[in-house]
């Protein structure tokens, strides 16, 4: 279980251009679940990962997992847990490393890296047959660098290695933004049975409707720092594109846009 | 033919000095200026320990050490207290000139009678007097090979994997739950290590400890590296780490053969203008800035 506790977030604190993002915000996600966020540009989805993740400070508030306070632990310590995708396909993996020597980075995550080989020869099979089920070719050139794949391959590893190792959050930024629409499609497709086999907790921000729609039991639309819908099981279920149009169109008038 | 073999000698030298820069510029991405400061550090604690009749050999590890440590201390003063990678280096660099002097007491110390690793009895008995000539020549490349062969190694494991990843992209790092300010400093201390290393070599090599022998360095270092790599890019089968040492050669070579037409006094120019030409024709740093901002 994860949970923000009236979390408070100001934008360049002290200085004229204050802003105040998040002001008591609290959100609480239930183990297990897959939470699509939506929402309008500057709404705070993405700072909202941020906060999860430990990448950004925060004025006030707690953030909890499973009842244990995280608020002061260290980006790269709370990543032990967490499995994030970015936006950008580059953020996932090495460009200059080839695709094994990628898989094996990942493969040690939560471990010691030691002096013992980087690549262990016994797993190259496993990395292998999960290359595989990306259904991408991408078993075949295990020693091309991985700089020299298209972004939704890259994008297609990033996912792989991110969920590699066991963790308990899956946290996706956008991460079919930058692919072309078939390619996110199978990102998409893939996402959710990883999710699914691995029974990750996940959020999801996304601009793709349809996406949060179609994926996930749990839906947010933010706004302003705010979740001004929040939907579940069977409402969640029954929830249309044109339904959430609606409401986002609705937000945007009251801003005058 | 002895114009030649001096070449071959100071290019190994300053190879090693390069497979440390190699590692700070290519990997790493951080341009270390602590290099100038290093290579003498390992200079005066070989010069220091070999008046006061400690075995050659054994200054060598020591000097690494030391070396690791001045690099370790760059990266504590780029990483916690956050100072850009480049003035950290200068901090370095200044700081290292007074420990230099205080290590050494002064700003020469000759090892003319001393015993070194490449005069000594072990040494002279081994080499029959046919092979004198090349004595100082096997002993440098017996040690530039260890040193490559180490680092390749090392680049080959786990720790190894993480170091460049750090210098590829960080914030794989991050999410790989490691603190990629731990990892840079690692590879800070290897490649200052490795710098001080050769400045030990090379203090006994010239038999004496110059202050001022590290000086442009860090170009000399750079210039191998960027050298090595570009010519060598298409051979994909030879190890970037022995295109750096054959880069240095190359460029020692060429230093050699532009200082036979001036004065000794022209020879740090001759480095610079040499340097600016490499950059021009290669390109490398301007591909480098494009790729970086685009990212």
């Amino acid at each position: 279980m994860l949970e923000l506790k009236n979390i408070h977030k100001y934008y360049n604190p002290g200085t004229v251009n204050e802003m105040c993002l998040f002001q008591d915000f609290s959100l609480t996600i239930q183990k297990g679940e897959f939470v699509s966020v939506v929402g309008s540009n500057g709404s705070g989805k993405t700072s909202m990962l941020n906060i999860i993740c430990g990448s950004i400070p925060i004025e006030a508030g707690q953030i909890l997992i499973d009842g244990k306070e995280i608020t002061r632990e260290k980006e790269f310590k709370r990543n032990r847990k967490i499995g994030r995708v970015y936006q950008n396909p580059a953020m996932g993996t090495c460009p200059s490393m080839t695709i094994l020597e990628n898989m094996s980075l990942a493969d040690n995550k939560g471990k010691l890296y030691g002096l013992s080989r980087g690549t262990n020869k016994a797993r190259i099979d496993f990395y292998r047959e999960n290359l595989a089920q990306l259904g991408l070719g991408l078993e075949d050139k295990l020693h091309v660098k991985v700089g020299s794949l298209s972004g939704g391959q890259r994008q297609a590893m990033a996912l792989l290695m991110s969920t590699m190792t066991p963790i308990e959050f899956l946290i996706l930024d956008e991460h079919t933004a930058a692919l072309d629409p078939k390619t996110a499609d199978l990102i998409m497709e893939l996402t959710d049975k990883i999710v699914k086999e691995k029974h990750l907790t996940t959020i999801m921000v996304t601009h793709n409707l349809r996406y949060a729609v179609d994926y996930g039991n749990r839906l947010i639309m933010m706004h302003q720092g705010e979740c001004v819908m929040d939907k579940t099981g069977e409402e969640k279920q029954k929830i249309s594109t044109d339904e959430i149009l609606k409401v986002f169109n609705e937000i945007s008038i009251e801003c005058g846009n | 033919m002895n114009f030649a073999i001096s070449i071959v000698e100071q290019g190994l030298i300053y190879g090693i000095l390069a497979l440390g820069i190699y590692i700070t510029y290519k990997i790493l991405d951080f341009p270390d200026l602590t290099v100038d400061g290093s290579f003498p550090l390992g200079a005066a604690v070989t010069a220091l320990l070999i008046t006061k009749g400690v075995n050659p050999y054994l200054t060598l590890p020591i000097a690494f050490l030391v070396g690791a440590f001045a690099g370790t201390l760059t990266g504590l003063i780029h990483v916690k207290c956050q100072v850009r990678d480049l003035l950290s280096g200068i901090i370095m660099m200044t700081a290292l000139w007074t420990v230099n002097l205080r290590i050494a007491g002064t700003s020469n110390v000759p090892l003319f009678s001393q015993q070194t690793i490449f005069k000594n009895d072990v040494i002279d008995s081994v080499f029959p007097d046919a092979l004198s000539k090349w004595k100082t020549l096997i002993v440098i490349l017996i040690l530039a090979l260890i040193s490559k062969v180490l680092l390749d190694i090392f680049l080959g494991t786990k720790a190894g994997y993480l170091l460049r990843a750090v210098g590829d992209n960080a914030t794989l790092v991050t999410s790989l739950a490691k603190d990629q300010g731990n990892v840079k400093i690692i590879g800070l201390a290897i490649a200052n290590g490795l710098v001080a290393f050769a400045g030990g070599i090379f203090c006994q090599e010239e038999r004496v400890f110059e202050i001022s022998s590290g000086t442009g360095a860090m170009v000399i270092g750079l210039a191998s590296v960027i050298i090595g790599t570009s010519i060598f890019k298409k051979l994909t089968v030879l190890k970037t780490t022995t295109a750096v040492l054959i880069g240095s050669i190359i460029y020692k070579a060429c230093v050699a053969i532009a200082l036979r037409n001036f004065e000794p006094q022209d020879m740090k120019l001759i480095t610079a203008v040499l340097f600016l030409i490499i950059l021009v024709i290669n390109m490398d740093r301007k591909k480098k800035v494009k790729t970086n901002a685009g990212a």
